[in-house]
């Protein structure tokens, strides 16, 4: 039996472990891995997830046992010491020998620690090991104890650098960020680039100093600070090094192997060394003159070692090697693929710039046109994956460049990932091709992104490619007719139609009794003002009942506003007000000093009302003969309206009565998102009603109803669902098109959203509501019906009710108010102080 | 400006409560929801989460946008980690460490609760 003895047990010498028991020949083989760390490999690349939970088993890449399952002797907390080519043998530092047939070398590198006057004071850590962060966290907790506002730097403003700046501001330390460059992350940055991470980081609270040489450190044994130059020095009593890496090659330079001229163990494309039965892996290796700093290439070179050791001779590594990288940094999208930089001789770059939003993308674009070479993101990196795919496949790219990054027009530029071609690498970490995700999906039954990824391991090294692995499975289960269950969240398995059938069926009132009975947990802010609407939508149950499921609108029965104040706005049918209820209403803006305005629909709101006043002025409101407006709430907002036949020459029809009728009708209607009305009294269409939810317009001969309109930010025209019926009849039609849409919508889908997925689109609600294909419009109307004959004004219960009016204080232990509002001055009215 | 007030807050632990401020009946607070105290300058949201029969207290101010505002959101549970979410944003923050469960703000101050005799006391460190 031959023997192959790995020497490192890090991310690539563990990489090259599990590749290589997966194959059946590994049996002929005696397998021994040592490591000199006192643990069995972890996942380096996440380390800094080890500052939150201090749980180093959580980054084991396989426990112990693994090695044992599959027969790997493996001997920890042992360095190897001395390679003895000549009879293949290997000596540890507990002068034990062993021998080998095959020998690979994967031991990674260490941090490159600058020969600066003293680094070795107390003090100053790396950045590498698990060993390094405990004693981080050991010695930040006593500089704290001593001094609460303690600092401490960071040497090098790489991405390893930043990310180490992150890990000592959770530490609770100043953190400070010392680079030579001119530039942060100078090797995947263009200066622009760069200078907006810059703005960003400052922002959030890193302190940020460029050319930055440093000369010595400072302070009797422990570090005190740092001094650049004669006067310029920076007080700091902690230090993080991360100033590149340097491989541990000390075994190749002992043994004779050839060796680069800054270091690494030279190999060739089987990852060999000079010696052939030496392989030398991941960052310790040196191909094409260099070291690659990143697990993707170290895992790749894992399979290419593995597959020429058992003789497999045509898996050779790539000539060239993607170093592009994504890093979620500090809550800051950075990434960089393919060729960053790129001279001007060999292409065009296409620059968009938002320094107000922190955001730079920069994409490097072939001299023809043709061809994606590579690009920058910083702020949004949402669009890297499909980018990274685009460069990688050499795939077409629209004749206008500049649509790959500019804010997306609807579905983006480059359609979906089901486009990409079968080959496409969409794991470069775990190399699984869009073809393989596929296959798990639709040949081997794994229906969930969880499924997909342990059968196939996408997505489980770095995770960068999740979002598009997600997007396969989902899309590739659709391709199969499949329905992708609509989860509501944690604590309900079920879509939103579901719970509303079972809440209907089993008149379920109450939230803590539908959670008991067919939810799990505590409920969350996704469930609750779910069923908050559901309840409201069956049984008409104001929000006043529940309070503490609604969202916090309706749980106040008021919009929240940007400096916690609230709006009030009564309702105004139709747009119709008398004089003297806009008397009444002045009168009490002015009392209660209220910013007022005309709103989109037709109506008046008040602003800067505090929760205490809340009751006080719908108190007087109501005495004038108002009523709530619920524009705090998911339901009917406004039915707009133009003046119609009443005054209008061109009218029809009198669209104000009708508009008041409707809008009477529909009110306090709680429904999966808000919904609006207008109506119009004639095709000039002045009210914009087919911009609304539902509309009216008069025609020659009756009313046409109008359905799916949407303005906002994806402004829809309405959909004709019938053609000049009379008033009762499109009455009815409304009914039962509201109706449907509310049993049947997601959460928080308007009517637009909601007919755009709906299977059969129009025409199949033209079969529900006008010619009752499912049977179920004498359901809907008295659904409806119901609705309607239970309207009650949630103002007029608060006020009367005591226990209800109790909620609107700030504090329940003092009646004093919230001193924290402020206000300022603006066309002689307040408005709040702007947001920092 | 509010930003200053952040400073104002810091989570105290149970070991090192000095003062059981005294801060209302129990009946004050709605089942499964909050309600603010005002502790000298201090504003603090408390919550009674009844279903587990538990309560807890924050800071009311709102790390994402400084306003006073958490004890009018809306609590429930992360995987088992009870939470509180922002009126404002829906930006969530567990209720045992004050951890920013949806994002990456910066954790609120926490402060320990006591009940004795139907009242709600919050433990402060000075
Ligand atoms: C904080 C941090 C964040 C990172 N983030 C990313 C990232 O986001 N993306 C990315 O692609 N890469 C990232 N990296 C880099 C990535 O972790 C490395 O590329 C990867 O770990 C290299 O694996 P390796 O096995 O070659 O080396 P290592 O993981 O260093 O493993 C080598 C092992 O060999 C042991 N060893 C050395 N000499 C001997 C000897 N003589 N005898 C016995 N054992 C020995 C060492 O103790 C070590 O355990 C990050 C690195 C760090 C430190
Ligand atoms: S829509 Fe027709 S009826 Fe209404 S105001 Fe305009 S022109 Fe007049
Ligand atoms: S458009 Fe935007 S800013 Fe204006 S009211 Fe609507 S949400 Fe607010
Ligand atoms: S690309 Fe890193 S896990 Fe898929």
């Amino acid at each position: 039996m031959k023997t192959i003895i790995v020497v490192g047990n890090g991310m690539v010498g563990y990489k090259f472990c599990e590749k290589l028991v997966a194959n059946e020949e590994s049996k002929a083989f005696k397998i021994i891995v040592f490591g000199e760390e006192p643990r069995p490999a972890y996942d380096r690349v996440h380390l800094s997830e080890f500052f939150a939970n201090q749980d180093a088993k959580a980054l084991e890449m396989a426990p112990v046992e693994w090695y044992i399952e599959n027969n790997i002797e493996l001997i920890i907390s042992e360095r190897i010491t001395d390679i003895q080519r000549a009879n293949k043998k290997i000596s540890t530092v507990k002068n034990r020998e062993f021998s080998y047939d095959y020998l690979v070398l994967a031991t990674g590198s260490s941090a490159f620690v600058p020969p600066i006057k003293g680094v070795e004071k107390e003090g100053v850590f790396v950045y590498r090991t698990i060993e390094d962060l405990e004693g981080m966290l050991a010695y930040a907790a006593k500089l704290k104890d001593k001094n609460p506002n303690a600092r401490a730097a960071v040497l090098g403003g790489g991405l390893l650098g930043l990310e180490a700046g992150k890990a000592v501001m959770d530490m609770g330390l100043e953190p400070h960020i010392v680079e030579f460059a001119p530039k942060l992350m100078p090797r995947q940055l263009d200066s622009r680039s760069s200078q907006v991470l810059q703005l960003k980081l400052e922002s959030i609270g890193l302190n940020i100093h460029l050319s930055k040489a440093t000369n010595q450190i400072l302070g009797e044994h422990a570090i005190t600070g740092m001094e650049f130059g004669e006067d310029d020095v920076l007080d700091v009593e902690m230090l993080v090094i991360s100033a590149g890496i340097r491989p541990r090659d000390e075994l190749g330079k002992s043994c004779d192997l050839e060796m680069g001229v800054r270091g690494g163990i030279v190999v060739d494309n089987k990852m060999q060394t000079s010696d052939e039965n030496i392989y030398a892996i991941g960052e310790v290796a040196l191909y094409n003159q260099m070291i690659y700093g990143l697990v993707a290439p170290g895992y790749e070179m894992a399979n290419v070692a593995v597959a020429q050791i058992l003789g497999k001779q045509e898996t050779l590594m790539a000539a060239e090697i993607d170093m592009s990288t994504k890093l979620k940094l500090i809550g800051v999208d950075v990434a960089s693929f393919g060729e960053p930089f790129m001279p001007a001789a060999k292409g065009h770059s296409v620059i968009f710039e938002n320094k107000t939003q922190h955001l730079y993308k920069r994409i490097n674009v072939s001299l023809d046109g043709k061809k994606l070479l590579g690009g920058i993101l910083v702020g949004d990196a949402s669009d890297y994956n499909m980018l990274h795919q685009v460069y990688l496949n050499s795939m077409p790219i629209p004749e206008d460049p500049s649509q790959l990054i500019l804010p997306a027009s609807e579905g983006g530029a480059f359609g979906s990932a089901m486009d990409l071609p079968d080959n496409a690498v969409v794991c470069s970490c775990e190399n699984v091709t869009k073809g393989q995700i596929c296959c798990s999906v639709s040949d081997d039954g794994n229906e969930t992104l969880k499924d997909v990824a342990q059968a196939t391991k996408a997505s489980t090294s770095c995770g960068g490619c999740k979002p598009m692995v997600d997007d396969l499975v989902k899309e590739t289960l659709k391709s199969l007719g499949k329905v992708v269950k609509e989860r509501i969240c944690e604590h309900f398995d079920y879509s939103r139609q579901e719970l509303y059938d079972i809440v209907k069926m089993k008149e379920i009132k109450d939230f803590d009794l539908l959670l008991d009975t067919h939810g799990t947990g505590n409920g969350c802010e996704t469930c609750k003002p779910l069923a908050a609407s559901l309840f409201a939508s069956i049984f008409n149950e104001t929000a006043n009942k529940q309070e503490t499921i609604q969202d916090s609108n309706d749980r106040y029965l008021a919009n929240i506003q940007r400096n916690g104040t609230y709006s009030v706005v009564p309702r105004v049918a139709g747009g119709e007000i008398s004089p003297k209820q806009l008397i009444a209403m002045g009168r009490i803006g002015n009392k209660y000093d209220l910013y007022t305005k005309i709103t989109g629909g037709q109506r008046i709101v008040m602003f800067g009302a505090q929760l205490h006043e809340l009751p006080l002025i719908w108190e007087e409101l109501i005495a004038e003969g108002f009523e709530t407006g619920q524009a705090y709430g998911k339901s009917l907002r406004t039915v707009k309206s133009c003046v119609g036949s009443t005054w209008c020459r061109y009218g029809l029809d009198e669209s104000v009565s009708f508009a008041i009728e409707i809008e009477n009708r529909y009110k306090g209607i709680r429904s999966p998102h808000k919904f609006k009305g207008g109506v119009s009294g004639c095709i000039r269409e002045c009210a914009e009603a087919r911009g609304k939810d539902f509309g009216f317009i008069a025609v020659e001969g009756g009313w046409n109803i109008y359905i799916g309109g949407n303005g906002g930010a994806n402004p829809k025209h309405a959909v004709l669902l019938a053609e000049k019926v009379d008033k009762e009849t499109a009455i009815k039609y409304a009914d039962r098109y509201l109706m449907f849409y509310i049993r049947t919508a997601q959460p928080l889908m308007r009517t637009a959203a909601w007919l755009d997925k709906l299977e059969g689109g129009i025409d199949y609600v033209k079969d529900v509501v006008i010619n009752d294909c499912l049977g179920i419009v004498k359901q809907l109307d008295e659904e409806m019906q119901f609705m309607v004959d239970t309207y009650k004004c949630e103002w007029t219960e608060a006020v009367e009710n005591p226990e209800i009016r109790a909620r609107y204080t700030h504090f329940v232990n003092s009646d004093e108010e919230d001193k924290n509002i402020e206000f300022v001055n603006l066309r002689e009215q307040k408005m709040p102080t702007p947001w920092a | 400006m509010l930003d200053t007030l952040l400073k104002d807050y810091s989570t105290v632990q149970l070991e090192s409560v000095t003062v059981w401020f005294k801060a209302a009946e129990i009946s004050k607070f709605p089942k499964n929801g909050g309600a603010c105290v005002k502790y000298k300058e201090k504003q603090i949201a408390v919550f009674n989460f009844s279903r587990q029969d538990k309560w807890y207290a924050c800071q009311n101010l709102s790390p994402e946008k400084k306003e006073m505002v958490l004890s009018r959101g809306m609590i429930g549970d992360d995987n088992g980690i009870p939470k509180i979410a922002c009126p404002l944003h829906k930006k969530t923050f567990s209720l045992e460490t004050g951890e920013n469960l949806n994002g990456d703000l910066d954790p609120i101050a926490i402060y320990p609760v006591k009940i004795e005799d139907n009242f709600v006391y919050i433990g402060f460190s000075e």
